[in-house]
């Protein structure tokens, strides 16, 4: 199941599936002449709408309704997302480093449809090797008159401009990365205006993810209509996941969903090396409310279902751990990353995520009180009101909130776990 | 009026027209000129950003507050080899911390440090989007995945000997690297361009600085 819409080309042509020639022999770059020769903007964005197709970036706010709200005036920009760096999260490299030119033709045929003549491509500084491949199709595309002046003997014009990030999460964060893009400080910026009304320079922007982007050319050659027929109705099209912890198959899978969570850890990922018991999986990235096997393994694997479950799909990222794991260590891993993290502008968050990293430690440390879980609970009902899900935003973006995930987890799941550890004197592998 | 930047190369120089050729406004080109900049200075250094500052007509404070947000801007400079081990969640599950400890030993650099000679400096990272091939390193930014206790001190024993002028991630995952998070499809041509020479183009000296 790797092969259905955005990783085919990959999969049948390992060697070159990034290179124009072999992109093009492929029916490459024919969605984008049908949209220029043979649609209006407004029936591109129909084809959209008609899809169903939600973000890919987290979100899963749907695409078409979206662009719906991009303000008239101009200019206007469009924004891709390849800052990709919630843990467990690899993806969109693999979009951007095998199919660039497909991920090319998406941002065409999207600014075409949004009347934009200049697109953005934010790739995190640590992806050399997907910034070379990307910059590398944007000037192929160039040269063969797929972008620049006059595209396809038409009077669309687009120039796409890739934009290197350097090094913090935050900037995935939609403002953020246009505070970045701005030559700024990642720092999120409250919300409203959206960026569809005041974005990069002020102007109405649309921010889209790698993934979403990438659908674009499947669903103008093959319709929105039969986009949204793949797969449950709140959850159409194909998702990649990315897979990894303790698992036979790590890797990324481009999935329709509605299997369970059963088939896809046992199934899709091969089961938990040796045998082992599975003690609790991240059904979406390090941000997410963590599953255990005794609650979730029948589960829906979609975008409702496992949001009804009170977690989130996210970006896509399962992150699979076996009985062998300490879980407070594990908590204490993610926490520090939201940690370092935090841009520092909201007291909650920033102050927070350091105390419950501080906290965890101790705990693994040895040095652990048995009122330190009230204490982490405390602290994390502090950052968000009520720990409900989805979390109560008393921050400008949801990185705060989503450091707390980790804590309710192991609170929720694993009590008896750390009340041991507090009592026997912690774990030093933290 | 003499440029900002007569004494830079003549390459940067011609990169900095194209990079501020290519936004609607100069100030998106502070984070792209930082990178050539550091490639110039061999670290982003007061004398970088008040160049940085000029070319975007911002004050040099603008330009450190920016620079100080990013981690990659590495304002004290680092050694020829920067050595970045993830031990987030998934490599942490992989075995990430005993990968970073062997590296640690074997340069001579703690985490966050660079070794007496200059040769490492060591970093531990946040998630590198490698998680499965777990536990990933980088060199210079260049990736390796799958990477064993054993192996992470062989490569920083061939870093030792060989002294690469230039280290290709396709060569070093071929020698020290594991299994993939995905097959990475054919191996990039040497000469191969990053948009902002970060990196330098791929195979040229200077990468990562
Ligand atoms: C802390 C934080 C980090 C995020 N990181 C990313 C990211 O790396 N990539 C991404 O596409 N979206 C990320 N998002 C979501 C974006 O804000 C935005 O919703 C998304 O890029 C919109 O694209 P989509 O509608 O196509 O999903 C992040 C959000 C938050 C709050
Ligand atoms: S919640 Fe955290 S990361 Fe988000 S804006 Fe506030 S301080 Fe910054
Ligand atoms: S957790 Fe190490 S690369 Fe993602």
């Amino acid at each position: 199941m790797t092969d259905l819409i955005l990783t085919a080309r990959m999969t049948a042509h390992p060697a070159d599936s990034h290179m124009i020639d072999r992109f093009v022999a492929t029916g490459g770059y024919s969605a984008l002449r049908k949209a220029l020769t043979e649609l209006t903007p407004e029936e591109v964005k129909d084809e959209v709408k008609a899809s169903n197709m939600r973000g890919r970036g987290g979100a899963g706010f749907p695409t078409g309704v979206k662009w719906g709200f991009l303000a008239a005036s101009e200019p206007r920009y469009l924004v891709v997302n390849g800052d990709e760096s919630e843990p467990g999260t690899f993806n969109d490299r693999q979009l951007m480093e095998r199919d660039p030119h497909q991920l090319v033709e998406g941002i065409a045929i999207s600014s075409y449809a949004l009347g934009i003549g200049h697109a953005f491509v934010y790739i995190r500084g640590e992806y050399p090797r997907s910034a070379r491949r990307v910059q590398r199709a944007i000037e192929e595309a160039y040269a063969a008159g797929y972008l620049g002046d006059g595209i396809l003997g038409t009077d669309f014009s687009l120039d796409v401009t890739v934009h290197l990030g350097g090094g913090a999460y935050i900037c995935g964060e939609e403002t953020a990365l246009l505070n970045s893009l701005e030559g700024r400080r990642g720092e999120p910026r409250l919300k409203p205006p959206f960026p569809a009304v005041e974005g990069l320079y002020a102007k109405p922007t649309i921010v889209n993810n790698v993934e979403s982007i990438s659908n674009v050319p499947w669903i103008v050659n093959n319709s929105g209509t039969s986009y949204a027929a793949i797969g449950p109705e709140r959850s159409a099209g194909t998702k990649m996941l990315s897979i990894s912890g303790h698992i036979n198959k790590p890797g990324n899978h481009e999935i329709i969903m509605g299997m369970t969570w059963r088939d896809m850890i046992y199934d899709l990922g091969g089961g938990i090396p040796d045998d082992r018991a599975l003690k609790t999986w991240i059904p979406g990235g390090a941000s997410a409310p963590w599953f255990v096997p005794e609650e979730h393994l029948d589960t829906i694997l979609s975008i409702d279902d496992v949001a009804a479950n009170g977690s989130m799909i996210g970006a896509g990222a399962v992150v699979v751990m076996d009985e062998t794991t300490n879980v407070v260590a594990a908590a204490h891993r993610i926490v520090r990353f939201f940690a370092h993290e935090s841009c520092g502008q909201c007291t909650p968050c920033r102050e927070g995520t350091r105390w419950l990293e501080d906290v965890l430690k101790r705990i693994l440390d040895g040095r652990g009180r048995p009122e330190d879980i009230d204490l982490l609970l405390d602290i994390s009902d502090n950052i968000s009101p009520g720990l409900s899900w989805p979390p109560a935003m008393t921050t400008i973006c949801p990185l705060g909130p989503s450091a707390v995930s980790p804590v309710t987890s192991i609170t929720r799941w694993f009590l008896p776990e750390i009340e041991a550890m507090i009592a026997g004197g912690g774990d030093s592998d933290g | 009026m003499s440029s900002p930047i007569s004494a830079w190369s003549h390459a940067s120089q011609e990169r900095v027209q194209t990079i501020l050729d290519s936004y609607p406004e100069p100030r998106s080109a502070i984070m792209p000129l930082l990178y050539i900049a550091s490639l110039e200075h061999d670290r982003v250094s007061p004398e970088a950003m008040r160049q940085v500052a000029e070319l975007t007509g911002v004050t040099p404070a603008q330009v450190a507050s920016v620079a100080s947000f990013y981690t990659m801007f590495k304002r004290d400079g680092v050694g020829e080899y920067l050595v970045s081990v993830c031990t987030s969640i998934s490599c942490f599950l992989r075995g990430a911390d005993d990968v970073l400890e062997v590296v640690e030993d074997a340069t001579g650099a703690r985490r966050g440090e660079t070794s007496s000679d200059g040769t490492f400096t060591v970093e531990h990272v946040e998630c590198i989007g490698s998680c499965g091939g777990a536990p990933a390193v980088q060199v210079n930014y260049e990736l390796i995945e799958g990477v064993s206790t054993d192996n992470g001190r062989k490569l920083v024993a061939w870093l030792k000997d060989t002294k690469p002028q230039v280290v290709l991630a396709d060569e070093m995952q071929q020698l020290f690297g594991g299994s993939r998070s995905f097959d990475w499809g054919g191996p990039e041509p040497e000469g191969a361009i990053a948009p902002v020479p970060a990196f330098g183009p791929y195979g040229s000296s200077g990468e990562g600085r």
